[in-house]
C-alpha cells in the first residue's frame, strides 16, 4: 500500500509540476441539471474572482455515474483539485488511505464548529477527529411536490398531506393525470421509500432501523405499514415511465402528474421554469405528516496534491465554500439549504423558508449516506428497483429488506 | 553427443522466442496473475480498496443469495442459449442463401454485415427507440390500423431479455454469416458435383456433407459468439440499463456495479470469479474432447 501511495504521490507531483499556471484548480461535480448548473456557476464565479482559476469538470449523469469516475481518478493517481461528494461514508476509505487533504487547521481557524448548523454536517466530514471536507449545502429528501394545475384540472383542492394525496389519486386518474410521477431508477424509488418510512413509521422506528440497524423493527408491524404504503404508491406511479428525476419533475411542472416525491433539489427546476411556490406548486416537507428533514447534502473533498500553489488554491476554495456570500448565492440558485444558520436568506422562496424553519427548530435526521455504506445502499436500491417495477408483495419486500438491514455494516 | 545437442534446441528459432517473450510475460502477469489476484481477493472483505482481510466464502454465500445475481444468471442463460442457436442457424442460413450464386451478392453481404460496424452502445440506443411503444414498432403498426397491437418488450419485465436478444442478433449475425460464407466457399466444387451425381437433395447435402466439413469454421464462430455472450454488458447498459427494475441485469453489470458503485470489491471479485468458473466449466470438457481427441489420431 505504501509503495502504491508513494507512486501516486510521485505521479501527482509530476502532473502538478508540469502545469504552468499552478493555481488552475480542476473541480469535478455532477451538477448538470438547470438549477444545479446555475448554482455551480455562482461558486465558480466567486472562485475566479480570487487569483485562482476554476477549471470545470462536470460529469454528466447522477452521482451513481460520477462517483466511480471520481474515486477511480483519485485512486489511480490522477486526482482533481477538488471534488464534490456526498459527505458521509463514501470517502471513508480514501481518508484511511491518506488520499484526501486534512482541512482541520483551516476549519479551526475559521471556527467551522461554531458556524456550521446542524453540527452533524461537520461530523459527517470528520474522521477520527480530523476534518476532511467542506460542506456546501444541505439537501433533504423528504419532500412532496404538488402541481396546482393538475389538481385544478381534476377540480380538486391541493392535498395537504400524504393521506389526502392518496385519496385524491383516483380523481386525478379519471382526468387523465398520473397521480405520482416517478423516475424509473433505483435511487429515486429508494428515495421515495425512505421518505415514506419517516412519514409513516415515524422517527423512532426509523432511527432503530437505519441508525441502529435493528432488523426486528424492520420486520415489524410499523414497517409493514410502510411497505403497504409503498405498494400503494407503486400503483399510483404505474403509468409514469420516465427515467431521470428532472423529467419526472417536469411532469409535475407541466401538470401531467399530480405530485412527485423528490428531494429539495427539485425546487431549482420549478424556479427555472418560472413557477412560484404557493401559487403554481406546493411543497410538503415530510409529506405533510412528519415535518422533519434529513441533512444529507454535498461537500467538497480535496485530494492530496504535492504542489504548494494548488494546496493554497484548495484551502482558498474550501474557505470560500463556507463563506456567507457564496452560501447565499449558491443555495438560492440551487434551492438547497445553507450549511450555516447565521446568514440572511429572506429572499428565499416559500419552500426554502419552510425548510429553514424546520432546520432552525432542529428537526433533523442524519442522511442515508451517513448511516449506510454504499454497499448496503446499493442492495436496498436493487430491492427497490425490483419492487417498484414488479408485482412483488409488500410482505416479500419487507422480509428481504429486513435481511439486508440485518447484514448491514 | 546427446547432451551436447540439448542446449542447442533452446537456441533454435532464437529470434522467434525472443519476439514472443513480451506476449508470454503479458499472458502470465496480466492474465494469469490478474486472475489469481482477483480470485484471492474474492475471499476477502475488501471494500473500496483491496485488503487481505479474509472472510472465507462469505462473499460467495451472499452472492448466491442475492436476487439480482440470480436474475442476472438466468438472463445470461436465456440470452446465451438463444443467441448461440439463433446466431449460428441464421448466420448459416443467410450464408447458404448467398452461396447459391444469387445476383447482387455483394449488396446483400454488405447490408447484412453493416450492423456489425456499429458499436453495442449505438445498437442498444437504436433498438431502444425502435422498441419504444410510443414511437417505435408498436406505434407504427397501430397507426396502420391495428389498434390492439402490443409490442413493448423493453417495458415488460418478463420478456425484456428478448428485446435485448433481438438487438444482439441484429448486430452479431452478419459477422457469423460472413465467416460461414468463407467456409462454404472453401468447400471443393467437386463435392457438390459428386452429390449431384448421386442425386442427393441440396438440403441433405448441406446437413450431411457440408456442415460436417465446416467443423473448424463452426468452432471459430462458436468461440466468437460465446465470448460475446459472456461479456454482454454495454448493450444492456445502453438499451435498458438493467430495467425495468432488475429484469434485464446481466452478470458483467453486477460485477461493475458492485466493484465501483457499491464500493464492495470483494463482492465484485466473487461475482467475476463465478463468471470465470462458468467459462471454465464449459471450456474444459470441450478442450478435452478437442485436444484429447487429436493425440489419439
Amino acid at each position: 500500500m505504501k509503495a502504491i501511495r508513494k507512486t501516486l504521490i510521485a505521479t501527482s507531483t509530476l502532473c502538478a509540476a508540469t502545469s504552468v499556471a499552478a493555481a488552475d484548480l480542476e473541480v469535478t461535480h455532477w451538477w448538470t441539471s438547470g438549477g444545479e448548473a446555475a448554482a455551480v456557476s455562482e461558486l465558480a464565479k466567486a472562485f475566479d474572482d480570487t487569483e485562482h482559476n476554476w477549471v470545470d469538470g462536470a460529469i454528466a449523469g447522477s452521482g451513481g455515474t460520477a462517483r466511480p469516475i471520481i474515486i477511480s481518478r483519485i485512486l489511480g493517481g490522477d486526482p482533481m483539485g477538488a471534488t464534490q461528494l456526498n459527505h458521509g461514508r463514501q470517502a471513508e476509505e480514501l481518508i484511511e488511505a491518506g488520499l484526501l487533504t486534512d482541512l482541520t487547521e483551516l476549519a479551526e481557524q475559521e471556527g467551522w464548529r461554531d458556524i456550521v448548523n446542524p453540527p452533524s454536517l461537520l461530523d459527517a466530514c470528520t474522521y477520527e477527529g480530523r476534518i476532511y471536507c467542506a460542506p456546501v449545502n444541505i439537501h433533504s429528501a423528504q419532500w412532496l411536490w404538488l402541481s396546482h394545475s393538475a389538481y385544478e384540472q381534476a377540480g380538486l383542492d391541493v392535498p395537504a398531506n400524504w393521506a389526502e394525496f392518496v385519496t385524491a389519486a383516483p380523481k386525478l386518474e379519471e382526468a387523465g393525470i398520473v397521480p405520482l410521477a416517478m423516475g424509473q431508477q433505483g435511487w429515486q424509488q429508494n428515495l421515495a421509500f425512505g421518505t415514506l418510512q419517516i412519514a409513516i413509521a415515524g422517527v423512532d422506528a426509523w432511527r432503530k432501523v437505519l441508525v441502529d440497524k435493528d432488523a426486528e423493527v424492520a420486520a415489524g408491524p410499523e414497517y409493514a405499514k410502510v411497505f403497504q404504503a409503498a405498494a400503494d404508491a407503486r400503483e399510483l406511479a404505474r403509468s409514469s415511465n420516465v427515467q431521470d428525476w428532472n423529467l419526472a419533475t417536469n411532469m409535475v411542472i407541466t401538470g401531467k402528474a399530480g405530485g412527485q416525491i423528490m428531494g429539495d433539489w427539485a425546487q431549482g427546476e420549478f424556479q427555472i421554469a418560472g413557477q412560484v411556490a404557493g401559487t403554481d406548486y406546493t411543497c410538503l416537507p415530510g409529506l405533510g405528516v412528519n415535518e422533519i428533514l434529513d441533512t444529507g447534502g454535498d461537500a467538497f473533498y480535496f485530494p492530496v496534491i504535492e504542489d504548494d500553489d494548488i494546496k493554497a488554491a484548495q484551502l482558498e476554495l474550501a474557505s470560500l465554500i463556507v463563506s456567507p456570500k457564496v452560501q447565499v448565492a449558491f443555495n438560492l440558485k440551487k434551492g438547497s439549504l445553507p450549511v450555516r444558520g447565521d446568514i440572511d436568506l429572506s429572499t428565499a422562496n416559500d419552500c426554502m423558508q419552510k425548510g429553514l424553519q424546520i432546520l432552525a427548530k432542529g428537526n433533523v435526521l442524519p442522511s442515508g449516506d451517513m448511516n449506510l455504506s454504499a454497499d448496503t445502499q446499493t442492495q436496498i436500491e436493487d430491492l427497490m428497483a425490483e419492487f417498484w417495477t414488479s408485482d412483488m408483495s409488500a410482505a416479500d419486500a419487507q422480509e428481504r429488506y429486513a435481511s439486508i438491514v440485518a447484514s448491514a455494516d | 553427443m546427446e547432451s551436447a545437442r540439448k542446449p542447442l534446441s533452446v537456441f533454435k528459432n532464437l529470434s522467434a522466442k525472443i519476439a514472443s517473450v513480451p506476449m508470454i510475460l503479458t499472458a502470465l502477469v496480466v492474465f494469469v496473475g490478474g486472475t489469481a489476484w482477483t480470485v484471492l481477493h474474492s475471499f476477502t472483505g475488501s471494500r473500496l480498496l483491496p485488503k487481505l482481510k479474509f472472510v472465507g466464502f462469505d462473499q460467495y454465500e451472499r452472492l448466491w443469495s442475492t436476487r439480482r445475481w440470480l436474475v442476472s444468471i438466468e438472463n445470461l442463460a436465456i440470452y446465451g442459449v438463444c443467441s448461440l442457436i439463433l446466431t449460428l442457424s441464421i448466420g448459416f442460413f443467410l450464408a447458404a442463401l448467398l452461396d447459391r450464386k444469387i445476383r447482387g451478392e455483394a449488396v446483400f453481404r454488405t447490408i447484412f454485415l453493416y450492423p456489425f460496424a456499429l458499436s453495442f452502445v449505438v445498437t442498444g440506443l437504436a433498438w431502444q427507440w425502435i422498441l419504444n411503444p410510443d414511437f417505435g414498432i408498436q406505434n407504427t403498426v397501430r397507426s396502420l390500423g391495428w389498434q390492439s397491437f402490443t409490442f413493448d418488450p423493453l417495458n415488460n419485465p418478463d420478456i425484456v431479455i428478448f428485446g435485448i436478444l433481438i438487438a444482439g442478433l441484429w448486430q452479431g449475425t452478419g459477422l457469423i454469416m460472413v465467416i460461414m460464407l468463407a467456409g462454404l466457399r472453401g468447400i471443393d466444387e467437386d463435392i457438390w458435383k459428386a452429390t449431384r451425381v448421386d442425386g442427393i437433395p441440396t438440403w441433405k447435402t448441406y446437413i450431411r456433407v457440408i456442415i460436417p466439413m465446416m467443423r473448424p469454421v463452426f468452432i471459430t464462430a462458436l468461440v466468437l459468439i460465446a465470448s460475446g455472450i459472456i461479456k454482454l454488458y454495454d448493450l444492456v447498459v445502453a438499451q435498458t440499463n438493467g430495467g425495468p427494475g432488475i429484469a434485464s441485469e446481466v452478470p458483467a453489470k453486477y460485477v461493475i456495479n458492485y466493484m465501483f458503485r457499491a464500493q464492495n470489491l470483494g463482492q465484485g471479485f466473487a461475482a467475476s470469479t463465478m463468471m470465470l468458473v462458468s467459462v471454465i466449466i464449459i471450456l474444459v470438457p470441450w478442450a478435452y474432447l478437442e485436444f484429447g481427441g487429436k493425440k489419439r489420431d
